[in-house]
């Protein structure tokens, strides 16, 4: 079942369609929400769209079944799509015509409170959703400070459900979960705020930036109970010299951003490598080049964010698949920075930032909480901040929490952390910085494997196309094809010897991406001399879907 | 007892007779006659000659980009308050580079001691126009004279009602330690704009042109007159007012932060209770 709400934008339909989401979500269900805005405050055409099952789903689709719409426009742009046995819902006033169409008179039903509530309320009973769930839901929403308007709000629920019980369409009910299964309703950057919290995050600069300002919404609130500084910067280069600060004096740091901002960032980038202080950095990709468009979804920064920085350094780069990747991948983002005590990436995009599923409970307790400086030696002294190691990484001591010293320095360094220009401790330094890079090469996540052995073709992605891509699979597989998918998660470093025999058992190799030169497929290139000859590539600025993938593959 | 041996004598990297010299006396001295010990003082620093000044004393240093060193004194202060935190770099770090950084930290009013070397000229990169070169002034990238109006850093910040807003001069080191020394005893953003010659790049403003004019203001100079100080604040030419310019008591930007109360953000453990009740509301 695939839900669209449409209308424009300040006419309330995220909120329908978040409440709607929840109700799912807390009846049992799998969602994938899928959101389509435009740049602007009011008006336009904006769309948030739940596909729902009973059973786990990880992508969008295509086709609709109940199609809401909060203006006719919604239904000129979009009953192209609407199933045989789907149905649109539009307000009673409206002129729209033909089969299938369910005129609601929303306003006397919402009796002075808002038409999504009522709206919430027609369309949960046509799916057969409880009433004291959706009630529930409702209340948690707008808080229970007044108890008058929750009972005015269940008043309009009641009102919405028995309408549709006069009504001759049960064709929609879904079927019921018997014992649902608590679960949780987060999109990727609500995963990305937790993950961060529980690795021990301590202080995140921004510049607000679409589609990457609510992580930082979701931290903000949190902030004072937490024990964190959130901090809107001036300007997206004062985000990142503010968070290596904080992170030089011992505070877990990150910054968030979308592609135009971490241009702005790049400086620093190569700031916290050479001064060897750990930052997590969130890029949420959007199509660019310049501002794009700044609402949808594209992954067209993976070269960008690679090669970011002046001079060279190691660096890790996560591409969370799913939103559950998006809180364990921010863990181990921060574990990684701490350790190697350098920038480490996260790289998302739109379509994961927004897209709300249903997830289990999250395993909130890291374990090993995170490690910032090492003990304090009072023998060492004098100590040198980067001390030339076997493995490249230096004991890290802080600031004001020791006798020692502290002393880190942009320009080259001697193990002090003065400047020099001598050659011979430039060349030393180069070595051991890099060393670190052969530290993480060891500690890479390897590219998940699914499907036939020796497969016929093996779909290769990255980030989060992972659910659309595996459907696509199995849908081939029912077809009885030969099918495997081969899912980067984290896209770089690569290690060739984790994946190139996948390659090669291949028949057909097909790299599937939300850009339009195929990056992670110039990558694997690079990196292993494996070229990826077809590619299935999609940069209209929507996500990639099962079925757009499939009409490319079999065109 | 702190000593001035205890922030250590160093070879620089400077031209002999540079005014950096004496501005690096100056602040060992007032960190001396602030008793504070290295450990509990962390510099912040951009590029330039200036911006190397506290790697010739011991102290927590972090020499970062170019115009970047507000933002990471920034970071620094509020992860750890208590840290004395100075930043100590030039003017085309500060007002050129760092201009809107500059800005953002006299509205912050974050508790910083910002020390600007400013001998109107770029020196590291041989003798282009800063900021606050005067408009005409003629450099081999400017050979027709500088085209732009010199930027006024005290009158900016006095406009901005700036926390702490004081004029010293490179040739007065007494004068300039008791004004750095006030500076970080102010609560808040404190701008030391320092007058400085460059003996290599600048011909015009020397040594001896500064000290025919600098003029610290009288015992009965109200720096709290926030109109009188405005006025003080544009004087530049035959004479310059050196001293305190203006100050107020604004509250310092982290005691904004409520989560600061319980100490520094270092070392805190993450409260499972709480995040489970964070992941909950999701539910």
């Amino acid at each position: 079942m695939n839900i669209l709400i449409g209308g424009e934008a300040g006419q309330g339909l995220v909120t329908v369609g978040q409440l709607l989401a929840k109700s799912l979500v807390r009846s049992g269900y799998f969602i994938v929400v899928t959101q389509s805005y435009q740049s602007r405050i009011r008006g336009g055409h904006n769309t948030f769209v739940i596909r729902v099952r009973t059973d786990e789903v990880s992508t969008p689709q295509e086709s609709v079944d109940l199609l809401v719409a909060f203006n006719e426009d919604t239904v000129a742009l979009h009953r192209g799509k609407l199933t045989p046995a789907g149905l649109i819902v539009i307000d009673g006033a409206s002129d729209v015509k033909g089969d299938c169409i369910l005129k609601v008179p929303f306003k006397d039903l919402a009796q002075g409170r808002f038409s999504n509530i009522a709206a919430l309320g027609i369309v949960g009973s046509l799916l057969g959703l409880d009433i004291g769930l959706m009630t529930e839901v409702l209340d948690n929403f707008f808080g229970k400070k007044k108890p008058e308007i929750a009972k005015e709000n269940r008043g309009v629920i009641e009102a919405s459900v028995r309408w549709v019980a006069g009504q001759a369409t049960s064709v929609l009910q879904l079927p019921e979960i018997p014992n649902a299964v608590q679960r949780l309703m987060m999109n990727g950057n609500e995963c990305i705020a937790l993950g961060a919290l529980s690795a021990g995050l301590r202080f995140c600069s921004f510049y607000p930036m679409t589609p990457s300002t609510s992580i930082v919404l979701n931290l903000a609130g949190w902030a004072k109970q937490m024990g964190l500084i959130v901090e809107q910067a001036e300007d997206e280069i004062a985000a990142i010299n503010m968070a290596i600060g904080a992170s030089f004096a011992g505070a877990p740091s990150m910054v968030t951003t979308s592609g135009g901002g971490f241009a702005l960032m790049g400086e620093g980038v190569s700031l916290a490598a050479m001064t060897e202080t750990p930052i997590v950095i969130v890029i949420a990709q959007r199509p660019g080049p310049a501002t794009g468009l700044p609402t949808r979804t594209e992954q067209g920064d993976l070269d960008f964010v690679l090669h970011s920085g002046h001079g060279e350094f190691p660096r890790a780069i996560f591409a969370p698949g799913t939103v559950e990747e998006c809180f364990y991948l921010t863990r181990r983002a921060f574990s990684l920075a701490e350790r190697y005590q350098c920038p480490i990436f996260l790289l998302t995009d739109q379509f994961l930032a927004d897209s709300y599923r249903s997830v289990m409970p999250l395993d909130i307790k890291s374990s090993p909480p995170l490690r910032v400086s090492s003990e304090v030696v009072v023998e060492s002294l004098p100590y040198k901040r980067f001390a030339i190691t076997e493995n490249g990484v230096s004991p890290r001591l802080l600031p004001g929490i020791s006798e020692h010293l502290i002393v880190a320095d942009s320009d080259e360094h001697t193990e002090d952390g003065h400047i020099t220009e001598d050659l011979s401790v430039r060349t030393l330094m180069v070595k051991k910085r890099l060393r670190k890079g052969k530290w993480i090469d060891s500690d890479v996540i390897p590219p998940d494997m699914q499907g036939e052995k020796k497969p016929d073709l093996l779909l290769v992605s990255w980030g989060s196309s992972k659910g659309a891509v595996k459907e696509a699979a199995s849908r081939l597989r029912t077809e009885g094809k030969r099918v495997a998918t081969l899912h980067f998660s984290q896209v770089w470093p690569l290690m060739p010897e984790q994946f190139m025999r996948k390659f090669e058992e291949a028949r057909q190799v097909v790299c599937i991406e939300s850009n339009a030169t195929g990056q992670m497929a110039r990558l694997i290139r690079r990196e292993t001399g494996f070229q990826i000859e077809n590619k299935v590539l999609r940069y209209d600025g929507l996500p990639l879907t099962p079925e757009s993938i499939l009409r490319e593959l079999t065109h | 007892m702190v000593t001035i041996d205890d922030y250590g004598d160093y070879e620089t990297a400077w031209c002999p007779g540079c005014g950096n010299f004496s501005i690096l006396k100056a602040v060992k001295q007032a960190l001396v006659a602030r008793e504070l010990k290295p450990h509990e003082v962390l510099f912040v620093s951009g590029i330039g000659q200036a911006a190397k000044a506290p790697h010739y004393l011991n102290a927590h240093l972090f020499n970062g980009l170019h115009g970047r060193s507000l933002p990471v004194a920034t970071g620094v202060k509020l992860a750890n308050p208590g840290l004395t935190v100075i930043v100590e770099s030039g003017d085309g770090c500060n007002y050129g580079e760092g201009g809107n950084h500059f800005l953002a930290a006299i509205r912050r009013n974050i508790d910083v001691t910002l020390i600007v070397h400013n001998n109107q000229v770029y020196g590291l990169t041989k003798g282009q126009a800063s900021p606050t070169t005067a408009e005409g002034f003629v450099t081999k990238a400017q050979p027709e004279g500088v085209a732009s109006a010199s930027f006024n850093p005290i009158t900016v910040a006095v406009a901005m009602q700036a926390g702490f807003v004081a004029r010293g001069f490179a040739g007065m080191i007494d004068h300039l330690s008791e004004l750095i020394q006030q500076g970080i005893v102010h609560r808040g953003l404190a701008l030391i704009d320092v007058l400085q010659p460059c003996v290599s790049f600048n011909k015009v403003n020397t040594f001896a042109w500064y000290k025919e004019r600098c003029e610290p203001v009288g015992p009965t100079y109200d720096p709290t007159d926030w109109e009188a100080s405005m006025k003080v604040a544009g004087q530049w030419g035959d004479e310059i007012p050196i001293g305190i310019i203006y100050r107020n008591d604004r509250l310092p930007f982290e005691e904004h932060f409520s989560v600061l109360s319980q100490g520094p953000l270092v070392g805190r453990e993450v409260d499972q209770a709480i995040l489970k009740e964070i992941m909950e509301r999701y539910g």
